[in-house]
């Protein structure tokens, strides 16, 4: 074995048994330092005779190469084998939970909710939203619909009154959202499509009931509209609400103050199944709502001529929707802010109503 | 309002099924609220005892034989009744049926070790009465095998009606058939009362007294049947009192509450001795007092209307009768009255005095003022008829007589305001058969309304009338015409603000309620509520009382009922109303929010990363800057002040504003005091923002955004270091930098504050990053030199600050 070829094995095994890249470094410089082994055999290669260094030249050069090479794949080897052990050292359970997003923590109030569902629907219908005031007057909560003076409505046991003022007027908290009815014909022409979601006081409180609730009314006025559209619009409202391809409505004559004709409406349904109710199915009547033609009187109060103009009107509860359609059995609990009813109950805040991605997930 | 089936065709002469009719007055605005088919008495046979023998084991007890005539062996029963015998013929239950009176299902037993296989009922047992001494006990002809209900008319279905207050002529069995009858399911029959030819004239005399004030009596009848002999009621008209939920009296009594369903006329018996002198109809004096036919002492007002005799007011007009004048069994001479009183002041009358009878439900809807004298004579009748008797002629006073209401009627409108294309003349004929009179056919007629229809105004309700006798289902649905292809928003802009706030709210983590708009008296006060305009006058809890000021009181309450249930890190807001005052531009429109506890944004309560802080008035901060955001205010134009009303945290609160008066919201700590008058503890934060006060968005030609240059330079941050006095606001040092070139920066954030000693008394270090970003060409070392210079000549000018040496 020549002397290069022996200085060759003592370098490869060096460099083989290289620990880390310090080690390397120094099998570097002592092979192809400046006076490394392997740069003091390169630079006796100008004392060489030309047949000597014919031979040598590429020898001691190859060697270099070969060193280098070694060299460039021991140290990969010792990078790779470092970064897989600070690697195995980083491990960190993945299993440990993460903080919920706030948008998934939120929540948006089953009424609140409900609203924009129904917005989402009378918008497409072209109907506004409207709104008024929770404290009337008894001229916009009762005399201007029609209610007759004595009615049971206007008593105490009923509605909430405030103190009288100095005019001797008492103010109430409105008993349903019919004012706006009144206030909208006072202030714009017809053709008039509204729905009045809001708040609404009777004196009134069990598992059903609440002194506080929220309904919602609807009203259209205009030269044509009759009995035949009202159903039209209510059934296809229902079908969109309830999120059901069909759905069978008994219209019914009632009585209410402010319509004439009058009609109470029941829906069918299946309420076979405890906790839940099936709408478009089922051998079950259930009323949702009361409705009718707006009463003469009425349009007049609003300043409109009931032989020219004519629409119909109705109302229903917006807590009732909510409980039919997402079967919250108790009424009560809607206004107890129980973060516990308000996480199972309410809506993600991202879970906007639309029509084109469907009023609910 | 209930009735039966066999009573409804006293008065209507039909081949429809229960079924049928029902299903029909409902459709016709009759709702049938329900039926009792009376199906649980069908199981219940008549069955004669062939043997009854002495109990073996028991002195009380006897084994019975019993034939049920199913053509069988005879049935042992065990029985206790007295009565029990052989030759008995009653009502057996077989084992497996259901006894009403009980409440139990029947089994096959064994009593002292002897079988029985069924039961011979009481009449208790079945409900029929409280007859309970021994078994029933029927004629020898009864029908052996035969249903016992069918023979005793016990299987007569029961109707009851949920009638809307508008038709007291549905108070009536007869008006309720006219109705079906007109409906095309039967013939009305035809029940016009014979007058009475009395004999003399009645010897109590009536007055109407209501001096210079108005009547409360549009009509009186009075008559006396001298000579009865009062006793029980005939037995089928015991079963149909007691089929419609009323209790038997004697047979004067029970004429009386049989026509106040037959015909819808509330009528009195008054016994003649127990009257002194004559009647006299008046308002009740001031405190006067009535005892009642309930046996109850009632004090009277002058709005009251009385029927007096010499010894003073007797009955509350038109809905009890007194106890005094009563008539029993020794009643010989009997006032029979049928009056009409003002419906209004009836309804008041009850109302007030808390009684709800028959009488009341008829008179405050309106009884048919037409019917007054009939509705004498045919009780009279009756009365003869079940007592015997001579009547004397009526005594009559202030009846003025009915003047028709005529309404002008264009056929039209039926298809006009419900769809349906009704010929006139079937719309006319249908008013006919309700009792209309139409004169003048064609298009226009002018229809005569009847007497028992006082609900009926104006051509609106006439065409209600056709339609829903005609049939509301027949009418179809019909599209609303669409006023645009594509419907365009439909909220308005305060809706719109509204909406997006809540979802900003929710999307940090909170969740809404909705609170109760009335809260405690003390609670309103505390937020700057309790006028007295704002106060209920009748509220339905003591704790429900004032309209609230803030939203903030009812979230704290909130708040804290969830941590006493064991959720104490709790992020609550509402979006809704707040009341200043009681007009409609003094009802605000608030967002409000609350975090408690550790209730922050990025997550609540402890946790393996970190655990999550106690809420600050910065948490509510930040709360409040992403609503007014959502809500449309320019937030970047926002000045906020320090402090904020009492109920905050004067240190530890601010407020929003825009311009020197324009508050668009605050936001805090709360004042401990507060705090401990809402009877909750913190740790607490919370915000309000007034979305009504936001700045009405200008009306935008363009949708298109406003040009962006990005400079292609790059962006260079650079911090300073300034100590300023302790009450130097660190936004007024922001605004200091930032205006040192309001091009070149473009941003200027604080990364450090801190108070040592090292500063000196009063002072402190507030660090801030500058953002800076050329836009023509790179800054040189003398241009940032030249801006660093102004910056802090900016803040030395604006907050008297030096830069930290």
């Amino acid at each position: 074995m020549s002397e290069l070829e022996t200085l060759s094995t003592a370098i490869m095994a060096e460099i083989e048994q290289a620990p880390d890249e310090q080690a390397l470094e120094a099998v570097r410089l002592s092979a192809l330092g400046k006076k490394g082994s392997v740069s003091e055999r390169l630079k006796t290669l100008g004392s060489m005779t030309p047949e000597e260094r014919q031979v040598m030249g590429p020898a001691i050069n190859g060697l270099k190469a070969k060193v280098t090479e070694a060299l460039v794949a021991r140290r990969t080897e010792l990078r790779d084998a470092a970064i897989t052990a600070r690697l195995a050292a980083e491990k960190i359970d993945v299993t440990l939970p993460v903080r919920t997003a706030p948008a998934e923590r939120g929540r948006i109030h089953p009424i609140s909710q409900v609203i924009d569902e129904i917005a989402a629907i009378f918008g497409d219908l072209g109907f506004a939203i409207a709104e008024g005031p929770d404290i009337e007057t008894d001229y916009y909560n009762f005399t201007a619909l029609n209610f007759p003076e004595g009615h049971p409505a206007r008593e105490m046991h009923d509605t909430f009154f405030f103190n009288p003022d100095e005019k001797g007027e008492r103010k109430v908290l409105r008993t349903h959202t019919s004012p706006v009815q009144i206030r909208t014909m006072e202030a714009q022409k017809p053709p008039i499509r509204i729905v009045i979601p809001g708040k609404t006081y009777r004196q009134d409180s069990d598992a059903t009931h609440s002194p506080m609730f929220h309904q919602l009314e609807g009203l259209v006025v205009d030269k044509t509209a009759n009995v035949a559209n009202m159903k039209w619009v209510l059934e296809e409202f229902c079908k969109a609400f309830f999120e059901v391809p069909s759905v069978k409505m008994r219209f019914r004559p009632s009585y209410f103050p402010f319509t004439e004709p009058s009609l109470e409406v029941d829906i069918q349904c299946d309420r076979s199944r405890p906790g839940e109710v099936r709408f478009g199915e089922g051998n079950d009547w259930m009323e949702i709502l009361g409705c009718g033609m707006v009463h003469p009187n009425v349009l007049r109060y609003g300043g409109l001529d009931p032989d020219e103009y004519q629409g119909f009107a109705w109302g229903m509860g917006i807590d009732r929707l909510a409980m039919l359609k997402y079967g919250m059995p108790d009424l009560r609990a809607f206004f107890d802010a129980d973060v516990r009813w308000l996480t199972h109950y309410g809506f993600r805040p991202l879970d906007i109503p639309t029509l084109f991605g469907g009023l609910s997930s | 309002m209930k009735l039966t089936l066999s009573w409804l065709k006293d008065h209507l002469e039909t081949a429809a099924s229960l079924a049928e009719i029902t299903e029909r007055l409902t459709m016709i605005g009759l709702e049938v609220e329900a039926i009792d088919d009376k199906a649980a008495l069908k199981p219940f046979v008549i069955a004669k005892v062939l043997t009854a023998e002495q109990h073996p084991d028991a002195d009380r007890l006897r084994v019975l034989t019993v034939d049920v005539g199913n053509g069988e062996k005879p049935i042992q029963v065990v029985c206790g009744a007295p009565n029990a015998r052989a030759g008995l013929i009653g009502a057996f239950a077989a084992p497996g049926t259901y006894i009403p009176g009980l409440g139990t299902t029947l089994a096959i037993g064994t009593i002292r070790g002897v079988e029985s296989r069924g039961m011979m009922c009481s009449e208790r047992e079945l409900q029929l009465s409280d007859e309970h001494t021994g078994i029933i006990d029927l004629p020898q002809n009864a029908p052996v095998g035969a249903s016992f209900a069918e023979y005793a008319h016990l299987d007569d279905p029961v109707i009851d009606i949920n009638l809307t207050p508008n038709r007291p002529d549905c108070t009536s069995i007869h008006g309720i058939a006219r109705d079906l009858a007109a409906a095309g399911l039967g013939r009305l029959k035809d029940r016009t009362v014979e007058p009475v030819a009395g004999e003399g004239a009645c010897p109590v005399k009536v007055s109407l007294d209501f001096g210079d004030t108005p009547s409360l009596c549009p009509g009186f009848a009075l008559r006396m049947v001298r000579g009865v002999k009062n006793g029980s009621s005939p037995k089928w008209m015991q079963q149909r009192l007691i089929a419609i939920g009323l209790r038997p009296i004697n047979a004067l009594v029970d004429v009386t509450n049989y026509l106040t369903f037959d015909r819808g006329r509330p009528l009195h018996v008054y016994d003649l001795k127990k009257v002194s002198g004559n009647l006299v109809i008046r308002r009740a004096l001031d405190g006067e007092t009535v005892l009642a036919l309930n046996e109850r002492n009632y004090e009277l007002t002058p709005e009251m209307c009385v029927i007096a005799d010499d010894k003073g007011a007797d009955s509350i007009a038109g809905v009890m009768g007194g106890e005094n004048t009563g008539c029993d069994a020794d009643t010989t001479d009997v006032l029979i009255e049928s009056a009409l009183w003002e419906p209004l002041n009836v309804a008041r009358t009850g109302r007030d005095l808390g009684i709800i009878t028959d009488a009341r439900y008829r008179f405050e809807r309106g009884v048919d003022p037409e019917f007054m004298v009939p509705g004498l004579d045919l009780a009279t009748h009756m009365v003869i008829e079940l007592c015997g008797g001579v009547a004397t002629e009526a005594e009559v006073v202030g009846y003025a007589g009915y003047k028709p209401k005529t309404i002008v009627f264009p056929v039209l409108e039926v298809k006009r305001l419900t769809g349906l294309d009704v010929p006139g003349e079937e719309s006319l004929a249908i008013l006919s058969r309700l009792g209309f009179k139409a004169t003048g056919g064609g298009y226009i007629a002018d229809v005569e309304v009847p007497s028992w229809r006082p609900d009926i105004d104006g051509k609106a309700d006439l065409v209600e009338e056709v339609m829903r006798i005609h049939g509301v289902d027949r009418i179809q649905p019909a599209p609303l015409v669409s006023h645009d292809a594509v419907n365009g928003r439909i909220l308005t802009p305060l809706q719109i603000r509204t909406r997006s706030a809540r979802r900003a709210l929710a999307v940090r983590g909170m969740m809404e309620a909705v609170t109760w708009s009335f809260i405690p008296e003390a609670h309103a006060r505390l937020f700057g509520g309790g006028q007295p305009r704002l106060k209920l006058a009748n509220p339905i809890a003591a704790d429900m009382s004032d309209m609230r000021p803030s939203l903030l009181p009812g979230l704290l309450a909130a708040a804290q009922r969830n941590t006493d249930r064991g959720f104490a890190d709790v992020a609550l807001f509402e979006v809704s109303g707040a009341y200043e005052g009681d007009t409609p531009e003094k009802q605000r429109r608030v967002a409000a929010g609350v975090r408690r506890g550790t209730a922050k944004a990025q997550g609540s309560g402890r946790h393996w990363s970190g655990n999550a802080a106690s809420v600050d008035l910065f948490d509510a901060k930040a709360d409040a800057l992403a609503a007014l955001e959502a809500a449309g205010a320019p937030v970047d134009k926002l000045q906020i002040e320090a402090g904020g009303p009492e109920w905050y945290h004067p240190g530890r609160s601010g407020t929003f504003k825009l311009g020197p008066k324009l508050v668009l919201g605050r936001f805090g700590e709360f004042h401990p005091k507060t705090l401990e008058a809402l009877d909750v503890s913190g740790p607490f934060a919370g915000f309000e923002i007034f979305i009504d006060a936001i700045p009405a968005p200008r009306d935008k030609a363009t949708r298109t955004k406003p040009r962006l240059d990005l400079s292609g330079l790059q962006a260079v941050k650079r911090d300073f270091a300034f100590v300023v006095d302790r009450n130097v606001e660190a936004g007024a040092l922001v605004r200091a930098a930032s205006s040192a070139d309001k091009k070149l920066v473009t941003g200027v954030s604080i990364f450090d504050v801190f108070e040592g000693a090292a500063l000196g008394e009063g002072k402190k270090s507030v660090a801030i990053e500058v953002s800076i970003q050329p836009m023509e060409k790179t800054l040189t070392d003398e241009d940032f030199e030249a801006l660093a210079q102004k910056i802090v000549e900016n803040v030395g000018k604006q907050t008297g600050g030096a830069l930290r040496g």
